[in-house]
């Protein structure tokens, strides 16, 4: 077994119990997704089959049929793609000025800025959650797309900032600085020079925010309490909560709503974590 | 600088700032100031100041120190397999070995799919009778535990389902930092004679600690402060035994409507965190002078 494909001082044995461990992690973790397939292609009278099949027997798309046709899916699907859209541009447009301030000029309070960017993700969500959504409701904002854009956006920003801040500041300022001196204004320097060459990191934010917007319930859940105005994650949640909840249809839809982000995010993980040391390699 | 006027920079940060002085600022002042007051669903208009009431409750209450050391166990417990699972993983992937990036991205999957849905999914594995879970301890002759009717295996089922959550993240930072340690430390090693268990306690470990310090603190607090799992998990009947600090709050909050006695336990937890994050800026320091 002395090749290139393995660890030189690798045994057969060790080789082996390696791959027999690999084998059974990723079981585990991917069985829980196998499980939302096996469960959305049961036809309606084997909901309570105890069969371990992963393709159930008589296997059907009459779940996914009734999701898209029968139930109020498009207008989730509407809802949630609102709310996400919005706060992904919101998002990208508020933290390219900040991040590229940050990077590019030092001023009075830059650091007790920064810092306080990062305070923001150590005391999350939870702590403000109740002030904010009595706030949200003295404005009216329950029920509104609004007032899940705005916290949305909020929670977007720091990460964000600081992936596109580490990023601006791989690239050398002297094209800026000859764009200046030949007459350029700044916002085309920004539009033109600065925004092209950050596309990579823009997406990468861009579909950070998109996806946290995606996939967010606590929040949505207390202020999209109209059934109208659900999005995909509290409509999804409310399928299962009665006694005889039908896990079939749930099943499917929760696949419709999760394989696509699923799909993007295997793909720009890498981008994500490379983000995310960058921004703190460099201060 | 290339710009003439000295306020540019404060204007491009300042819808930044701005919304997050709305949504984090605000916030965080409002709800200690309501924390003072008898606020629920019925005196929302007018809610009357009623000093330390609701501290003195708080603090008087058993709940609050049993919920608290719920918390810790919690936190450690999911962090700790989040960690070491994920350098185990990592340091399995960081090798010669045909079909790992396959293993990569399928060992990616419970970070990719949605928290509310991977839950849901757990839930329904963990149900009695017509759940996996139940199904596969059957046939090893393990009947009846209640996961989801007896609250004290309902919390060991959120820590499950927590732990196959936060695997992957730590996985993916660790093997970041693994495939940024120089090959040649390795080699330089084994011309000194170190191998197997001390390559790793000597020198991989230690160069992990830079990138997966702050991860793992990142972890706490994500962990600490994370409702989706039990909030979920327990349908939002959560009886006491399943309960951490912040479902607790959302619960009082938005089950109960006792805004006032609800803030009031947040400002609590608010202290509980900033105690720690002062820890964690002192680590974070220590390890970075090279700031600006």
């Amino acid at each position: 077994m002395k090749n290139d494909h393995f660890e030189a001082h690798d045994s057969r044995g060790k080789i082996v119990a390696i791959y027999a461990i690999l084998v059974v992690m990723t079981f585990i973790s991917v069985y829980p997704l196998l499980d939302v397939v096996k469960i959305s292609l049961r036809p309606y009278n084997s909901l309570f089959s105890t069969s371990l099949k992963l393709i159930p027997d008589n296997a059907t798309l009459e779940n996914f049929r009734v999701v898209l046709f029968d139930r109020p899916f498009m207008t989730w699907l509407n809802n949630s793609l609102i709310v996400s859209l919005a706060t992904a541009l919101l998002g990208a447009v508020i933290s390219i000025t900040g991040a590229y301030s940050f990077s590019r000029f030092r001023f009075f309070g830059r650091r007790t800025m920064l810092t306080s960017f990062l305070m923001t993700q150590i005391f999350p969500a939870p702590m403000l959650l109740l002030p904010t959504y009595i706030l949200l409701r003295q404005f009216n904002l329950v029920n509104n797309f609004l007032g899940l854009i705005i916290p949305y956006v909020a929670t977007a920003i720091p990460l964000n900032v600081w992936v596109l801040k580490g990023y601006f500041d791989t690239i050398p300022i002297s094209i800026e600085e000859s764009a200046y001196v030949d007459g350029a204004s700044f916002s085309q320097i920004l539009t033109r020079i600065v925004i092209p060459l950050s596309l990579p990191a823009i997406g990468v934010g861009l579909l950070n925010s998109f996806m946290q917007a995606w996939n967010e319930y606590i929040i949505a859940r207390i202020i999209m309490t109209d059934k109208d105005m659900n999005t995909l994650p509290v409509a999804l949640v409310g399928m299962t909560g009665s006694f005889n909840s039908d896990w079939g249809i749930y099943s499917a839809a929760s696949l419709i709503t999760a394989v696509p982000v699923m799909v993007v995010f295997i793909g720009m993980s890498k981008f994500l974590i490379n983000g995310l040391t960058l921004g703190g390699v460099k201060g | 600088m290339i710009v003439r006027n000295k306020m540019y920079p404060y204007y491009l940060i300042a819808p930044a700032i701005l919304i997050l002085l709305l949504i984090v600022g605000y916030p965080l002042y409002y709800g200690i100031s309501i924390s003072f007051t008898n606020m629920n669903l019925y005196t929302f208009r007018a809610p009357r100041f009623i000093g330390f009431e609701n501290y003195k409750n708080i603090l008087s209450s058993p709940v609050l120190y049993s919920t608290t050391l719920r918390t810790i166990i919690w936190t450690a417990v999911n962090v700790f397999f989040h960690v070491s699972g994920g350098i185990f993983l990592a340091l399995l992937l960081n090798r010669k070995l045909p079909g790992k990036n396959l293993f990569r991205v399928l060992l990616m999957l419970p970070w990719a799919i949605p928290q509310y849905i991977a839950v849901v999914t757990w839930k329904n594995m963990f149900r009695g009778q017509y759940g996996t879970i139940d199904i596969i301890l059957n046939s090893f002759g393990i009947n009846g535990i209640g996961w989801l009717s007896n609250p004290s295996w309902t919390f060991v089922a959120a820590i499950i389902t927590n732990i196959w959550l936060g695997i992957p993240f730590m996985m993916a930072i660790a093997l970041g930092g693994l495939q940024s340690i120089p090959h040649e430390l390795y080699e330089a090693g084994e011309i000194d004679g170190v191998r197997g268990w001390s390559k790793l306690s000597k020198i991989t470990l230690p160069l992990l600690k830079p990138v997966m310090v702050p991860a793992a603190t990142l972890g706490c607090v994500w962990t600490f402060n994370m409702v989706n799992v039990i909030y979920i998990l327990t349908d939002n009947t959560g009886q006491e035994a399943t309960q951490i600090l912040v479902t607790r709050v959302y619960k009082d909050a938005f089950t109960y409507f006792s805004y006032g006695s609800a803030a009031a336990f947040s400002v609590v937890i608010f202290v509980l965190l900033a105690v720690f994050a002062s820890f964690f800026i002192k680590a974070m320091k220590g390890d970075e002078e090279v700031y600006d």
